[in-house]
């Protein structure tokens, strides 16, 4: 099936998502999707498959113009999108996952079904057990299992979304034939990732996207740097580095590996110290949030030791790393940092110590002022934190961090804040760096970020983590290879 | 201006959620053949008509009170203790325990009531410590865990009726043997009032509303209801502080078992929690978790449990009248709360 997009354009809010975007993709081609997070890939796809609708612009399939308002529309049209979690239904039976998205019966003919199900994973060489429960399953049998049924409601146009992250690599070989065959057959794929190697191997041809725009096309073969360049394209520096003078060992981790369902990370070792900045930089998904929390205590490491300010905290709780100076600011505000329905001045009180059993409310208040002319929020003492604005929410996250600290863990200190907040903020930190003796760790998936306030950078791909390496010598072009997974045979 | 504007809409809405209940009320009565005002007349007459009627309304409403104010602590760590009944019933046999045990002794009986109360607490604590135990270590969720301690509670009152503790000479669903005199809480001549009840049940409310308002403790525990990751990660301790709250909760639980030992029935009684923990849930519900409403709301509903009683005598109509007001009352409210949700969106929406 021939797709054309025509003038995509999708806003969210003041962000641009999907800025104008033409494309064309051909019947029986395997289409590649660059770009950085936020670059507007899941947008661009999202709009496709039906789970939102763009503000303007034209969809063609085989080149009838098409609305697509829900992804049951989409699968009517041919249209299936393959997600990066599964979107299956863990406690069923495979067979039982097969059959709920089909539409019509009320008893459907299992045994049907069953041969229908048997004859299609033949053809692709699979050996799923229909009566298998789901949560049995791998990752990438899961994404088998939604491949044939997808297949079997009629999907002429196949979208992937990081299909090549949490599987093995016997079963990305396999994946990559079941495409290639799909593709012979005369099906549209549609493969967006961020690793370059995975692209390289085995696309048709590939579209890169920066910021919300189609910035660039290309055929094999495929030149590197160039894709690197389209999609981070050119780094501005701000002016010139401050030296810094690193104090002693505030986190020090000695063989450290952590694993979840997805990935296995490290062995890792690393001396973070004193008034130093280490910025976390990968695609979202490469493991650096595990390793963040595995260095708060929120989740514990498979193997290896890790030491605090001296003090071996291996195995202990999260509390146990808040009393030993190690504090954590979740990207999530409203999930993980704030609570709603609670004003800031109340903030102020449950992030410090307990002095007595009654609280001195004027006393609150008054710290509350303080902490809110500090810290630049545009809010009372009593205003309820989820009245705030996600910069001024940010900001009180900054301003709730107990003192004094030694290691301050976070995640996108300043995502989706304006220029001026991100530099605020930053001013604040590196503040606290050098006056409170504070090594930062924090995860940003900003190049600009990254390269501007780290002293030194760990990069994450599908859980490998590299050395720490200085952020003044190292050049855009190489960090980018390393975030899209190439040039690792280095180290 | 504006302000204004919106305190009055939320007025409007209030009162619009008691007609609609008063108005299901009225159209049950119709459908019912009884005279719908005649009905009201009789709720009001037998309920404040005259000081002995209100002071029954007022010990129906000390363990109601005491109940719905331990609902308080609870559903501010964001808890549905619906096991509150049992505690209830907890509190009533400890209580009954104790003073079965002490009643042939030298000791002093004021000594030996304020033991039975104090254990009565301890009882009504245990088992909702149960219910936090289940919830915290084993992942049952406290509703679950609740109802199911509930029944359990109910069996052992009925066990021990008919059973170790049954009369002499047969166990009989009318309870145990009363207690002498000098071991209940001293009663206001000619009335079946304690005003022992009431200084306890104000106490209880000061107590808790200082707590919730005024300590760590109190906002801690807001914190881990609205949040509960959000609390974790501030640093508080949080399972710590549901489990406490289920504590505190169980305890004025098991005082309001042991006022109905010791205040109002003098033994212990198949259904000795006479509804008032799901009573309190819907009290609570009501004033939407505000300590201070909870005193006029309490009085209003034990006011219409106690009215409803001359019903059957006067109008032939079922006492369970005031339960069909209370339960339309509190979902017209939830409904209103709905509607006008809806309405002030609408209304900033045009804006």
């Amino acid at each position: 099936m021939n797709v054309e997009l025509i003038g995509i354009c999708k806003t969210f809010g003041p962000v641009k998502a999907n800025d104008n975007i033409h494309l064309r993709i051909p019947s029986g081609t395997i289409q590649g999707i660059l770009g950085e997070n936020g670059a507007g890939k899941s947008t661009l796809m999202k709009v496709l498959s039906g789970f939102i609708q763009a503000d303007q612009g034209v969809i063609l399939l085989d080149g009838k113009e098409v609305r697509i308002h829900s992804p049951a529309d989409a699968i009517h049209y041919g249209v299936g999108m393959l997600h990066q979690d599964p979107l299956d239904f863990p406690p069923m039976k495979v067979i039982e996952n097969f059959i709920a998205g089909s539409p019509g019966k009320i008893v459907p003919n299992s045994k049907e079904v069953i041969a229908r199900f048997y004859e299609l994973q033949q053809q692709f060489d699979f050996a799923l057990d229909p009566q298998a429960h789901v949560d049995r399953l791998t990752v990438g049998e899961r994404q088998q299992l939604e491949i044939l049924r997808l297949l079997w409601l009629g999907a002429q146009v196949l979208i992937l979304d990081e299909p090549t992250t949490g599987i093995s690599s016997l079963q990305k070989i396999k994946l990559f034939e079941t495409l290639r065959k799909l593709a012979a057959q005369g099906k549209t794929i549609i493969f967006v990732s961020h690793k370059l190697e995975d692209v390289e191997q085995l696309c048709h041809r590939v579209a890169v996207l920066r910021r919300g725009q189609l910035v660039g096309e290309a055929t094999p073969p495929y030149q590197m740097d160039d894709l690197v360049q389209m999609m981070f394209g050119k780094v501005v520096s701000f002016g010139g580095r401050e030296s810094y003078k690193p104090g002693e060992i505030a986190l020090e981790l000695k063989g450290v590996s952590i694993e979840d369902y997805r990935m296995r990370i490290g062995p890792v070792n690393l001396q973070a110290r004193k008034r130093e900045v280490i910025g976390l930089a990968g695609m979202e998904g490469s493991g650096q949030l595990l390793f963040l929390r595995a260095c708060a205590g929120l989740i514990r490491p498979t193997a290896g030791r890790m030491v605090v300010n001296g003090k071996d905290l291996t195995g202990k709780s999260y509390h146990a790393f808040l009393k030993n100076g190690v504090v954590y600011m979740p990207a999530s505000r409203m999930e993980e940092g704030l609570v709603p329905g609670c004003s800031l001045m109340e903030h102020f009180v449950l992030a410090r110590d307990q002095a007595g059993f009654f609280v001195d409310w004027d006393g609150a208040k008054k710290t509350a002022r303080d902490q809110i002319a500090a810290y630049n929020i545009h809010g009372r003492p009593d205003s309820t934190v989820e009245s705030l604005s996600g910069g001024n929410q940010q900001r009180a996250l900054l301003a709730l961090m107990r003192t004094p600290a030694s290691l301050i863990l976070m995640e996108h200190p300043t995502r989706g804040l304006d220029i001026e907040s991100t530099l605020y903020i930053w001013s604040l930190l590196k503040g606290r760096c050098s006056d409170q003796d504070s090594a930062i760790l924090f995860i940003s998936s900003d190049l600009d970020e990254i390269l501007q306030y780290s002293d030194r950078i760990l990069v994450f791909f599908a859980g490998r983590v590299s050395p720490a390496l200085d952020a003044a010598s190292i050049s855009v072009d190489q960090l980018g290879q390393l975030i899209g997974g190439r040039g690792w045979d280095a180290f | 201006m504006q302000r204004n504007k919106i305190q009055w809409t939320n007025i409007a809405f209030q009162l619009g959620a008691v007609a609609l209940a008063l108005g299901f009320t009225t159209l049950v009565l119709l459908l019912a053949d009884a005279p719908p005002l005649e009905a009201y007349k009789n709720l009001i007459i037998g309920s404040f008509g005259s000081t002995k009627k209100f002071s029954d309304v007022l010990v129906a409403w000390a363990p109601l009170m005491l109940a719905t104010t331990g609902l308080l602590v609870t559903f501010t760590a964001g808890l549905w203790n619906i096991g509150i009944e049992g505690q209830i019933t907890l509190g009533a046999i400890f209580t009954t325990g104790v003073l079965r045990a002490l009643q042939d002794t030298s000791a002093a009986p004021t000594l030996i009531l304020i033991l039975a109360i104090l254990s009565g607490m301890i009882g009504g604590a245990l088992w909702a410590a149960l219910v936090g135990a289940l919830k915290t270590f084993g992942g049952v969720n406290e509703i679950f865990g609740g109802l199911g301690m509930n029944f359990v509670a109910t069996a052992l009152t009925l066990w021990l009726i008919f059973g170790p503790w049954k009369r002499p000479g047969i166990g009989s669903m009318s309870g145990t043997e009363p207690f002498p005199e000098a071991l209940w809480l001293p009663q206001i001549a000619g009335l079946r009032l304690s005003i022992w009840s009431v200084v306890i049940t104000i106490a209880a409310l000061i107590c808790i509303y200082i707590l919730l308002k005024g300590t760590y403790f109190g906002l801690r525990l807001k914190a881990v209801g609205r949040n509960m990751r959000s609390s974790f990660i501030l640093g508080i301790p949080t399972w710590q502080y549901m489990m406490a709250s289920f504590l505190l909760c169980g305890a004025l639980a098991g005082l309001a078992g042991a006022i109905q030992v010791t205040a109002v029935y003098h033994r212990l009684i198949p259904s000795i929690s006479s509804g008032y923990g799901f009573l309190g849930l819907l009290v609570a519900m009501l004033v939407n978790y505000q300590a201070l409403w909870t005193l006029p709301v309490a009085l209003f509903f034990a006011a219409l449990n106690i009215g409803s009683i001359q019903l059957p005598i006067v109008l032939k109509l079922d006492s369970s009248l005031s339960g069909v007001l209370q339960g339309a009352l509190v979902l017209s409210v939830i409904i209103m709360e709905g509607v006008r949700q809806r309405f002030l969106k609408a209304a900033r929406e045009r804006s």
